[in-house]
């Protein structure tokens, strides 16, 4: 290879940035995301909390997957543990909604679940990325059992109301065409010696190479119907055996300019991104599997139905004040010479607690996140025997945002749940502002758009609008960057025989992992203190 | 008012049972929600479309609040509303679990939606809250 003097070869980056200034900034903004700016997981396998801990006793408040990982450890380190939970049950947001569970958000709106044996919904997270080690390490732990979740499908669908007609497309076509097109768009332009400034000569020929190769370009460097783009997009009649076995090349590209104006292409980047990338991985059965799993170990030092109304520290000890939500009565204390507290900050924010200024200004700043899922139960897998999707996610303009098929259980030629709607922003909050009812129904209305199968297949729903999610108030902690700069480290801190966990106090905010690190962190700190008291 | 097709008639009856059982909050839910806004603004404009799309999703449909492990205040018969700028400065700054909206709403729907809120449920206040008073609160 000659030396690199001038011209420079063209990096990486800025082919990304060539590409984005073709198909606009956000295609470009999520390929630099995935390019290396984010780190691993800090995990390092399991934790050792090795010395006296001098029958130290420590008070958890939550027993989400934060407050089982502190009082697992604590426990197995020798602490004296209990934990305070609002819930009937463990796990927190780590939840799922199966048929017979009855769930009463806040203003009254009580659903029955009524899907099916079997058939779940989970209204929070759903998905682990491979590289979030610390949640795995514990499913492996404890014994979960772990199956693939499907971020990708190239079978599914990605569909705008507002191009095609309103009909969806493949998400491999959508792919395909997009990369065929940017790459014949690009090589004729290499070929034309346009970016000679930037790129050598011999780089030149690698580059018209790669872009061959990357966009199923033809020989001669174009985007067209041949074998080329049919084993991206698809065939018209692909290969098959004996007489009826010719293949006819697909021949409906869609012309550059009309992808370009649907946007559809915002839809093939998200599995580009660091979190989303090839393996991840859902518990088997619904993702409450882990908050069982961990409640079998630590279940025992849990007080359920316990609301906490007050967090007290003095020199020797925290003592925080309770209330049973289910029997009443008087207020209770509960006392330890420690505290962690992993209640989400919406509802931290509204209970005494004598922090220093710092932390309590940390716990006031951070609002919490609207998001909306909806579950609907069909009685024919449809999407499976109809359309070939199995697993993954269809992309859409509609409100509901995505249709999430069930990663599980394909050709069992029962029912299925899909994931009919999932939502942020403004969306979220109209649909959080709905009964649940009426969100259920506005999810069949839209999804029928997508699939008509809805029509005669659809049964019951259940619809999760997390602003009115009694125990967390919203999703998620909505951290900005000045907010961290601002509040994120005296978050944080111990501050006297209190400290914080969740995924409100990582930089992994909504991640299971989150949570996991932030407790693990939260819980070496803690115990270097102890032991060295 | 949402429209309702044939295709809805087998599970409809079903949801309309459960919505009526709710009581008058929830039948006052089922006017609202046939806005959805298209991108990351949002599109409601008048106050009463603004409170039934935004604010009821914690707020409650009868402006109650509601209590769970946190709380939501009520802004039924609130007096801190008594001073228009105290619901346009929590709007736009947020508080505690609640968000800011001064990204997602323009100045006229802030104060579209303040007045609502402050002529509505039994709040009576006669004065009205400009889009340009909005403007200057974002300072």
């Amino acid at each position: 290879m000659s030396t690199r003097d001038v011209p420079s070869a063209m990096s990486r980056r800025e082919l990304l940035m060539m590409i984005g200034s073709v198909a606009g900034s956000a295609v470009s903004y999520r390929a630099m995301a995935s390019l290396g700016l984010t780190t691993e997981s800090k995990y390092q396998g399991p934790i050792r909390l090795e010395g006296d801990v001098k029958g130290a006793t420590v008070l958890i408040l939550g027993a989400g997957i934060a407050g089982m990982v502190a009082a697992l450890e604590l426990r197995k380190a020798g602490y004296q543990v209990q934990v305070l939970e609002y819930n009937n049950r463990a796990g927190g947001r780590n939840w799922t909604l199966r048929g017979g569970d009855s769930y009463t958000e806040l203003g009254g709106f009580t659903q029955k679940c009524e899907f099916d044996k079997g058939l779940y919904l989970n209204p929070g997270p759903w998905r682990i990325p491979y590289h979030h080690r610390g949640i795995l390490d514990y499913c492996k732990r404890l014994g979960v059992a772990l199956e693939p979740f499907v971020q990708v499908n190239y079978n599914a669908l990605v569909h705008s109301s507002k191009a095609f007609g309103g009909a969806p497309r493949r998400y491999r076509e959508v792919q395909a065409d997009f990369n065929g097109h940017v790459a014949e768009l690009l090589s004729k332009e290499v070929a034309q010696k346009k970016f000679d400034k930037k790129v050598t000569k011999e780089d030149r020929e690698m580059l018209l190479e790669a872009l061959k190769e990357w966009g199923a370009l033809d020989k001669k460097g174009a985007y067209v119907p041949g074998r080329e783009s049919s084993e991206r997009r698809g065939y018209l009649k692909p290969p098959g055996g004996g007489l009826s076995a010719i293949p006819e090349f697909s021949r409906n590209i869609m012309p550059m300019d009309e992808l370009l104006q649907s946007r559809l292409w915002a839809a093939i980047g998200a599995g580009h991104n660091y979190e989303m990338q090839t393996t991840l991985f859902q518990p088997v059965g619904g993702m409450g599997r882990i908050g069982d799993a961990f409640r079998r170990e630590v279940g025992n030092l849990i007080r359920f139905n316990a609301k906490v109304t007050r967090i007290q520290q003095d020199a020797g000890k925290v003592t925080v004040n309770y209330v049973d939500t289910v029997k009443g009565g008087a207020t209770q204390a509960a006392t330890a010479d420690y505290c962690l507290c992993t209640i989400p900050l919406s509802v931290l924010s509204q209970i005494e607690v004598n922090v220093g200024a710092k932390m309590q200004a940390a716990i006031s700043a951070v609002p919490y996140e609207a998001s909306c899922k909806v579950g609907l139960q069909f009685k024919r897998r449809f999407w499976e025997e109809d359309e070939h999707i199995y697993g993954g996610i269809s992309y859409t303009d509609l409100p509901i945002r995505l249709i999430g098929y069930p990663n599980t259980d394909y050709h069992s030629g029962g029912k299925g749940v899909l994931l009919g709607a999932y939502v942020f922003g403004p969306n979220a909050y109209e649909f959080t502002a709905m009964s649940p009812e009426e969100r259920v129904m506005k999810a069949y209305e839209y999804g029928k758009m997508i699939h008509p199968q809805y029509r005669d297949s659809f049964e019951t729903g259940v619809a999760v609008g997390w602003h009115r999610v009694p125990w967390t108030l919203g999703c998620a902690g909505a951290w900005t960057e000045e907010k961290r700069a601002q509040h994120y480290e005296n978050l944080c801190q111990l501050d006297g025989r209190i400290l914080l966990a969740g995924e409100h106090a990582s930089h992994i905010p909504a991640w299971q992992e989150g949570a996991v690190l932030s407790s693990l962190d939260a819980i070496s700190r803690l115990h270097k203190r102890v032991i060295s008291a | 008012m949402l429209k309702f097709n044939k295709h809805h008639a087998p599970w409809l009856a079903a949801a309309l049972l459960a919505v009526v059982s709710l009581g008058a909050q929830a039948q006052a839910d089922l006017r609202s929600g046939t806005i959805f806004s298209s991108g990351m603004k949002f599109e409601e404009k008048d106050g009463e479309s603004l409170y039934r799309g935004i604010c009821q999703g914690c707020h409650m449909p009868d402006a109650k609040g509601a209590q769970g492990a946190g709380a939501y205040p009520a802004l039924a018969d609130d007096p801190r509303l008594a001073a228009k700028a105290y619901p346009a400065i929590m709007v736009l700054k947020g508080s505690r679990a609640m968000p800011s909206f001064a990204m997602g709403l323009d100045d006229a729907q802030v104060a579209a939606v303040v007045n609502y809120v402050r002529s509505h449920f039994g709040n009576s206040y006669r004065d009205t809250l400009s889009a340009a008073e909005v403007k200057a609160l974002r300072k």
